[in-house]
């Protein structure tokens, strides 16, 4: 049992009988998204090569109905690919990702440059249910799979120099959005060491149970479930532990709009729109219904406040937000 | 079509063809809008993608209607004026569906919601500036009105111009990222805007 859990007061005997229900739930859901999915050609950039690992359950995962596959990997922003919410699958195809290796630098003992296997290889693949908040107003809830990036900072050592994490995307030369200076390439992100250090934020390599599709950020992306998304850096190419805090893409793009924390708050709007409620992609693209989709009210932390509240403690979040 | 082409025409081919292909092709991009709808091509989040979609063709209509004036100019020749109504009336007609989209399936008719956004959000308040300005134009577009309006009728057109200009302040204060379509309105409605102005200083 996990000290987060005992903090927000859930019982162990809670989560047992949770998981076996989300089990159960979850065989259904992928039998009746397979029997949709069948009817409908997705592009063969959407469609990924399952897991060669055994997949472990995790719980931290949430029970909510799972964003369908084809919601998960045809609606993306990934700038590199282009900036309509279809291109990333579009231009999938360009973003080449093998070889690929990750430079990590900085304040630890054990720089180097580590290829995907030598990052992958010791640790354990889970798979973890987390809500992903857009700052755009929408919302899904998407099956990662990955593992804490704790586990992988701790096996490079960094040093009591070290505050901070700084992550960059890999710049291709022929990915159609870097021919457009969109943003300042390479895209930039970064946390904070203990934010970086906290259980719920993932590497991940895979979403349901297949292989990172290249729109969603493959081979190696961050997933920081109480962040809006754009935090969650895709196709990672280096790691660099910090004293000083990182410059950040979309803080340097619009500093009054984008703070360094971007983390889910509805009492913090962003100046041009309002931040206090979203609508939820489930993802039955096609039907009508998605018409009619009410939004939902945002949670403070995108529901994660319990967990990682803490981190933020004494903290003006109006100010640092 | 070419303006040689246009003037030659017989007043029954502009009427039983110039007017009706015009008509279609500014009818065309909605009827494709609800096949895209009908068949899923809107992807996950169609709300959003309906209303992305109304309001550009909202603002290119408008921003053609604008231009018509100065191509009479240009082209030494009639023809553009007698466009100038149906291409207005369309641009109501996109911004009237972009509108009920965002009251009807995006806010879900929720007033307190609706009055937050129009007391906080400038882009909203510049769309709602626009859209209302639009309204009386639209009522009042009919020949008997030109007729009955004389003079004011003129005066009252000249609203337009600020509706324009709201509508592209509306894009530009929306946008995130990727500024060249809002910032291609500007330079379009600022070069329409800037012929008018150049031609009543001299």
């Amino acid at each position: 049992m996990r000290d987060w859990m005992k903090l927000a007061g859930i019982r162990s005997s809670e989560i047992t009988d949770e998981k076996l229900f989300r089990q159960r739930r979850h065989l259904l859901q992928a039998s009746a998204a397979a029997g949709v999915t069948g009817l409908i050609a997705l592009p063969a950039s959407a469609q990924g090569k399952p897991l060669e690992q055994p997949v472990l359950k995790s719980e931290f995962s949430t029970t909510e109905e799972l964003s369908s596959k084809e919601t998960v990997t045809t609606y993306n922003n990934f700038y590199e690919l282009g900036t309509d919410k279809g291109d990333p699958v579009r231009y999938a195809d360009r973003l080449k990702t093998e070889p690929w290796s990750v430079t990590i630098d900085g304040e630890c003992d054990k720089p180097g440059v580590y290829t995907l296997e030598d990052i992958l290889k010791p640790h354990a693949i889970e798979e973890r249910i987390y809500r992903m908040r857009c700052v755009e107003a929408w919302s899904m809830v998407i099956p990662w799979n990955g593992f804490s990036l704790a586990d992988l900072i701790k096996r490079v050592e960094p040093n009591s120099r070290a505050k901070y994490v700084a992550f960059e995307t890999v710049v291709q030369d022929d990915l159609p959005g870097i021919k457009r200076n969109v943003l300042e390439w390479p895209y930039r992100e970064g946390l904070r060491m203990d934010e970086a250090m906290h259980p719920l934020t993932m590497l991940a390599m895979g979403i349901y149970g297949e292989q990172m599709p290249n729109q969603n950020g493959a081979p190696l992306r961050l997933v920081v479930p109480w962040k809006y998304g754009y935090k969650s850096i895709k196709s990672i190419v280096r790691i660099s532990f910090m004293e000083e805090q990182p410059p950040t893409s979309w803080n340097m793009s619009a500093p009054q709009e984008y703070g360094f924390y971007s983390n889910v708050n509805p009492e913090r709007s962003h100046p041009r729109w309002s931040q206090a409620r979203e609508r939820r992609l489930s993802g039955d693209t096609g039907g009508l219904s998605a018409l009619f989709a009410s939004k939902s009210d945002t949670l403070f932390m995108n529901g994660y406040a319990d967990e990682v509240a803490e981190l933020y403690a004494g903290m003006d979040l109006q100010k640092f937000h | 079509m070419p303006a040689a082409v246009a003037d030659r025409l017989p007043a029954l081919g502009w009427q039983s063809v110039v007017k009706p292909s015009v008509f279609i092709a500014c009818a065309v991009p909605f009827l494709l809008l609800l096949q895209a709808l009908f068949s899923g091509a809107l992807g996950p989040n169609p709300i959003d993608e309906l209303t992305d979609r109304t309001g550009t063709l909202a603002i290119r209509m408008l921003l053609i209607s604008l231009a018509l004036t100065p191509l009479r100019g240009v082209l030494k020749k009639t023809w553009p004026l007698r466009l100038r109504r149906m291409l207005g009336l369309f641009a109501f007609f996109y911004a009237f569906v972009h509108v009920s989209i965002y009251l009807v399936l995006d806010q879900q008719l929720a007033l307190g919601a609706i009055w937050e956004d129009l007391l906080e959000r400038p882009y909203i308040m510049a769309g709602t500036v626009a859209f209302l300005i639009l309204i009386p134009l639209a009522m009042t577009s009919t020949r008997g009105m030109v007729r009955r309006l004389g003079k004011r009728w003129l005066a009252l057109h000249r609203g337009v111009y600020l509706a324009a200009a709201a509508v592209v302040v509306h894009y530009v204060l929306l946008a995130k990222g990727d500024l060249v379509e809002p910032f291609v309105y500007l330079g379009v409605l600022m070069v329409l805007l800037g012929y008018r102005f150049v031609r009543l200083l001299r």
